[in-house]
């Protein structure tokens, strides 16, 4: 079986925003860079599949500059086999369909009984890429698994929409997302570390062109006035209440 | 004369809050451009949600009413939205980022080879393009975007636009449906809550790990009852298995932006925040002064939330009887 995992890095959660010099991205300096959360589930299932049928290939594929091969060589050391890097200047917050269509080329050529993909990639918030995959590679998309289950050459999925749960099946090859509780991460042990350094890596340019968008401008949110204390004990609930009824008009 | 397209989602015969609020923006920008405005609704036994729609001020409905349409399927909504969108020529196509808005809007900028901007939460013209904000690094800040080429997709972020009510004609065109089998739902399972559901609500409130324990959510369901609102939790009361992932707000579980969101026993974690600080109303209630949930609160007590939740609740009753 032939996995291919897609992997962004992207900005740690715990990271302040700070406005680059051109106005449109973030001043990427005192910022620290992880793999994608999601793309951590999509990599934990793909080699939790592997190790169930015995052998197998996985690999992952990243589109990025230079700067994102530490995320992809983190896949490794879990225990992913190689690496492509499709290298662009500057794709952080690029446009989805173009990064899709790059992506997808590159796979065509893999021939892959399983793409894995995150449900959304935290910096760009786009949540599109994995489905357009689909699209463009004539393969079903099972989007936000929470679940996986592979039979028969049928992949079967669970995963939440608004009130409740949806179990859903299509044929492989097929495109399936990670949602969080699909699995836990495996820590990279130091073994797995030392082995991903000699682990192939390809590097490939490419361009993004025809891109459908153009970013005009990054701006931070408008700062919030101090709010107010209305009280320090239940005394002061009956306040609270007629604050939001009468001034905020929330209720 | 130009066209908007908007997708009205809907499940079991329920227009989503959401789907009008897309109507209403749809709406607006088409008034702007003197465009038209067509709206798409597909499911099973809908049609009488076109007299719906036209009263947000459809001009035109695109239904796709047949019984091969529930369960949901992906593949075949993208294909009716595809075929609406070849239908009208629209250059804008506004969805919610609902999950299966999201699906769909993604499906369908793929097929059409459109660009797509999700989580939108302002919308304008600029000339002929379409420029909107959409928030990134999880609200951290935000981006102003143009449409470099039409058509383009955009999902709404549920709760930030208006809908109003106003006419518009309403003529239908029924469309053909074939029912692409590629993905099956073979399950669907609905919980029945008699509370708004996390991404609808107006009011949420929500419960972290300060409330110790699942047991202790009953404060925190009796006040959400009171005030018609849905409940929330953080990921440390997920992860404590006291609450569904469903429930959970923030970077990893849902974004919110009801009109009121009550914080109780959270400490405003930023992961936390991403989710729900584009509320218009924060309320913060913490025994920690310092806590961080107190910087984007607009109002907060600082007390034991065992003492305060059911104080907050009689009082609630009590107003609001
Ligand atoms: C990649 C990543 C993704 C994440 N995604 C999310 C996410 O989606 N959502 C999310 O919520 N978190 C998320 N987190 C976790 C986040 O960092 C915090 O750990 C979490 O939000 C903390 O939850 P909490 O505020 O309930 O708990 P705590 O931080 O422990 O806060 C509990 C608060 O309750 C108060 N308290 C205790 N007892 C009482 C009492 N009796 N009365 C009043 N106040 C009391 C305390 O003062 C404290 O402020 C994520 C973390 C990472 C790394
Ligand atoms: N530049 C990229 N390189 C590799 N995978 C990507 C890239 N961008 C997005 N993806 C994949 O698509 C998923 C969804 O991303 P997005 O549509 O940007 O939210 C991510 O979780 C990744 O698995």
């Amino acid at each position: 079986m032939k996995i291919v995992v897609c992997v962004k890095q992207v900005p740690d959660t715990e990271t302040k925003v700070v406005i680059g010099s051109d106005g449109k991205s973030i001043d990427s300096a005192d910022v620290k860079y992880v793999m994608n959360p999601y793309d951590e589930y999509a990599v934990e299932e793909a080699l939790k599949l592997k190790e169930a049928a015995g052998d197998g290939e996985v690999i992952v594929l990243s589109l990025g500059g230079e700067e994102v091969q530490p995320a992809m060589r983190t896949a490794m050391a879990m225990g992913v086999d190689s690496g492509v890097l499709l290298k662009v200047e500057n794709a952080a917050l690029a446009d989805g369909l173009s990064i899709a269509k790059a992506l997808a080329e590159e796979i065509k050529t893999m021939e892959p009984d399983l793409v894995l993909a995150g449900k959304i990639a935290i910096d760009g918030y786009g949540h599109q890429v994995a489905s357009m995959l689909g699209e463009l590679l004539d393969m079903p998309v099972l989007p936000t698994a929470k679940s996986l289950e592979m039979a028969d050459g049928k992949a079967t999925i669970k995963r939440e929409i608004e009130g409740g749960t949806e179990t859903v099946t299509a044929n492989t090859p097929c495109i399936i997302t990670a949602e969080k509780g699909l699995n836990e991460p495996r820590y990279p042990a130091l073994k797995g570390i030392m082995q991903a350094k000699r682990k192939p890596l390809e590097i490939k340019d490419v361009a993004l062109n025809d891109e459908g968008v153009e970013v005009l401008e990054m701006s931070l949110p408008p700062k919030k006035p101090d709010g107010r204390i209305v009280g320090e004990g239940p005394e002061a609930a009956a306040e609270l209440i007629k604050l939001l009824r009468d001034e905020a008009q929330v209720i | 004369m130009s066209q908007i397209l908007v997708f009205a989602e809907q499940r079991d015969g329920q227009l989503k809050s959401y789907a009008l609020e897309a109507i209403s923006e749809g709406r607006r920008l088409a008034d702007k451009a003197g465009a038209q405005l067509s709206v798409c609704l597909i499911g099973s036994g809908i049609a009488d949600l076109s007299t719906a729609v036209a009263g947000y001020g459809a001009d035109t409905v695109y239904l796709a009413d047949d019984g091969g349409l529930t369960p949901y399927s992906p593949a075949t909504y993208a294909k009716l939205l595809a075929d609406a969108l070849t239908a009208t020529s629209a250059t804008v196509v506004l969805l919610s980022s609902s999950s299966m808005g999201r699906e769909l809007s993604a499906l369908l900028a793929a097929k059409s080879d459109a660009s797509l901007l999700s989580d939108v939460v302002e919308t304008n013209w600029d000339g002929d393009h379409l420029v909107v904000k959409r928030p990134v690094y999880a609200g951290k800040a935000f981006l102003r975007v143009a449409a470099k080429r039409a058509p383009v997709v955009v999902t709404l972020r549920p709760n930030v636009f208006n809908a109003a009510e106003q006419s518009g004609s309403g003529t239908v065109e029924h469309m053909a449906v074939s029912v692409d089998q590629s993905v099956i739902v073979t399950d669907t399972s609905l919980i029945s809550s008699s509370r708004p559901e996390l991404t609808e609500a107006s009011i949420i409130v929500s419960g972290g790990r300060g409330m110790g324990g699942s047991e202790n959510y009953k404060i925190i369901e009796e006040l959400a009852d009171t005030l018609g609102a849905a409940v929330g939790a953080s990921r440390a009361s997920v992860d404590a298995g006291w609450r569904s992932h469903a429930d959970q707000v923030g970077q990893t579980g849902k974004t919110v932006s009801p009109n009121l969101y009550i914080a109780c026993g959270i400490s405003g974690a930023i992961q936390h925040l991403a989710g729900m600080n584009s509320s218009k109303c924060i309320v913060a209630i913490n025994s920690d002064p310092e806590a961080p949930i107190f910087k984007v609160a607009d109002y907060g007590i600082v007390a034991d939330l065992f003492d305060v939740v059911p104080a907050l609740n009689d009082a609630a009753k009590e107003l609001l009887a």
